[in-house]
């Protein structure tokens, strides 16, 4: 009895854990299969390296390279950006931060990962935009305007992950540098530190994920042009916006388009990741 | 002894953690370059002690100290006692070894580092000079530039102990410091403590009462808080004063 009831619940938790790989599988199938044959027809090089997009043309070109371009921009603005303020934050957080203020920022850098994109998207609108367009240039939709608001977007992900790390050095490494008669603040810089380095790190790279991954909040304040930008005030286009931008239209071939788009996305994410890899990996070696 | 005054001297020191009074007004003096036993049952009070010869207990928030630990006449809980200063004079060796996740290199170049030292030829003889002093210069000479986690426990001790020494501390505080390592490490570390004690005051806890008996000069007994004997370790050994000393070194309890 106890043997068949065992044997049940070991075949629930290899269903639950399937359900996962499943799902991941399908969405693969369906970019890849509605996707590739689109890239396979049209030129692996004239897509990718193709410098126009107009799909509404008589003779439509599929070129992604400025949204390729556009995506790689405001991921890098946005670590720019996000990267330093959110790992001083965590630093902050887990070796200097008083607890009666712990209580209020934990939370609050907790809620900002709760918030939904388009929230984000219409403050940046708001705020962002006039703000730049009044005091630095431009109409306000840009590359600069779009790096800032994912700056703050990902300091969640870099934030939370980072004070983990942090945290989990041991408290020996820490006795061990003030034994030597180092201050807190030498002893969190210069060990605590570098010895959360990987953690650190991981916490960058999903913040990156996060960040060539936005759709809505970019959508409202990037200018969507799809044009390779020339300075931070000029508009941009990434991969994701161009795909939500169109996708409401779109049939036939262009349709396709947007969806090998998609799979070019899947790329950029699969080459994070295996970064991601690559140096966990190595650091467990 | 009675004629040189202590290098460290200790009075009617009590502390707290939070309403747990873990010593009741402790008085010991250290001499110097000798080196300084403390034996005792576990939770006896003595790895505390040693923590606060370099305000290392200050770390423990709830931790509250009154009494008196001078350093060469100099009360070390002052208000004029700079803290990071202290911990440059009296350098400590832990229980498990905690050397950095950096190379052994600049494990040991961490606390000259720390100290103003920049001069990369300086640093140098630092590091030589110390992993000499700590045995271990033979063993790690040839990858200096290696993790220094990658190396034995026993190795990763003596990198602690020449890392401690590496800041020339006037004295040196060992919390257990073989007591996570094996035999012939222990050995290791027990020869070198005894050539140590011709430059520097060391002050050793140790569960091990053979390695009581066989490094220190003079050694003092801890039960519940209190010193209950301190003396020449010879005499301690052979022929205590205290009943519980006896009982305590004999096998009786603890």
């Amino acid at each position: 009895m106890k043997n068949t009831k065992e044997a049940a619940m070991k075949g629930v938790f290899f269903l639950s854990a399937c359900f996962s790989i499943i799902a991941l599988l399908l969405i693969i199938l369906f970019i890849f299969a509605n996707g590739v044959p689109f890239i396979a027809e049209y030129g692996f090089f004239d897509f990718i390296f193709g410098m126009d997009w107009a799909p509404t043309n008589n003779v439509p070109l599929y070129g992604i390279f400025p949204m390729i371009i556009g995506s790689i921009y405001v991921t890098l603005g946005a670590a720019i950006v996000g990267v330093p303020i959110g790992i001083l934050t965590a630093v902050f957080m887990a070796e200097f931060c008083p607890p009666i203020l712990y209580k209020v920022l934990k939370p609050a850098t907790n809620l900002m990962a709760a918030i939904p994109s388009i929230v984000y998207g219409f403050f940046a609108l708001r705020v962002f935009t006039p703000f730049i367009r009044e005091n630095i240039g431009g109409n306000g939709y840009s590359v600069l305007t779009a790096s800032v608001l994912l700056g703050i977007m990902i300091l969640p992900t870099v934030i939370g992950l980072s004070e983990s790390a942090l945290r989990a050095i041991p408290k020996t490494y820490y006795t061990g540098s003030v034994a030597l008669g180092a201050t807190h603040e030498r002893s969190v810089f210069r060990v605590l530190l570098p010895a959360a380095k990987s953690g650190i790190f991981s916490s960058v790279i999903l913040g990156i994920g996060r960040a060539i991954g936005e759709t809505m909040a970019v959508v409202l304040i990037a200018g969507n042009q799809a044009i390779i930008p020339d300075n931070l005030l000029s508009g941009v286009r990434t991969l994701t916006t161009n795909i939500v931008i169109e996708m409401a239209y779109a049939t036939g071939q262009h349709r396709e388009a947007l969806i090998a788009t998609a799979v070019v996305l899947f790329g950029f994410i699969l080459l994070i990741n295996s970064i991601f890899l690559y140096f966990k990996n190595k650091e467990a070696s | 002894m009675a004629t040189q005054s202590p290098k460290m001297n200790i009075k009617d020191l009590k502390l707290w953690y939070g309403d747990f009074q873990a010593l009741h007004g402790l008085d010991l003096e250290i001499p110097e370059k000798q080196i300084t036993a403390f034996i005792g049952p576990s939770g006896c009070g003595k790895s505390t002690f040693i923590k606060s010869l370099n305000r290392m207990n200050d770390l423990i928030e709830t931790c509250r100290i009154e009494g008196t630990i001078e350093l060469d006449g100099k009360n070390i809980y002052s208000n004029k006692m700079d803290v990071n200063k202290l911990r440059k004079r009296v350098g400590m060796v832990f229980q498990q070894p905690n050397p950095f996740p950096k190379s052994i290199y600049d494990n040991i170049a961490y606390g000259p580092r720390t100290h103003g030292i920049k001069d990369k030829k300086t640093l140098d003889e630092i590091v030589e000079r110390s992993l000499k002093q700590a045995a271990i210069w033979d063993e790690v000479k040839d990858h200096l530039d290696r993790n220094a986690l990658s190396i034995s426990g026993g190795q990763q001790q003596r990198i602690c102990i020449a890392r401690a020494l590496a800041v020339e501390p006037e004295v040196l505080l060992m919390d257990e410091p073989t007591s996570a390592l094996d035999p012939i490490s222990t050995a290791k570390i027990e020869e070198l403590v005894s050539d140590l004690k011709n430059e520097y005051t060391i002050v050793m806890v140790t569960h091990n009462m053979q390695q009581a008996s066989r490094v220190s000069d003079k050694t003092a007994f801890f039960l519940n808080g209190h010193i209950i004997e301190t003396g020449d370790t010879r005499k301690i050994f052979t022929n205590p004063d205290q009943e519980e000393t006896e009982n305590y070194i004999s096998g009786r309890f603890g």
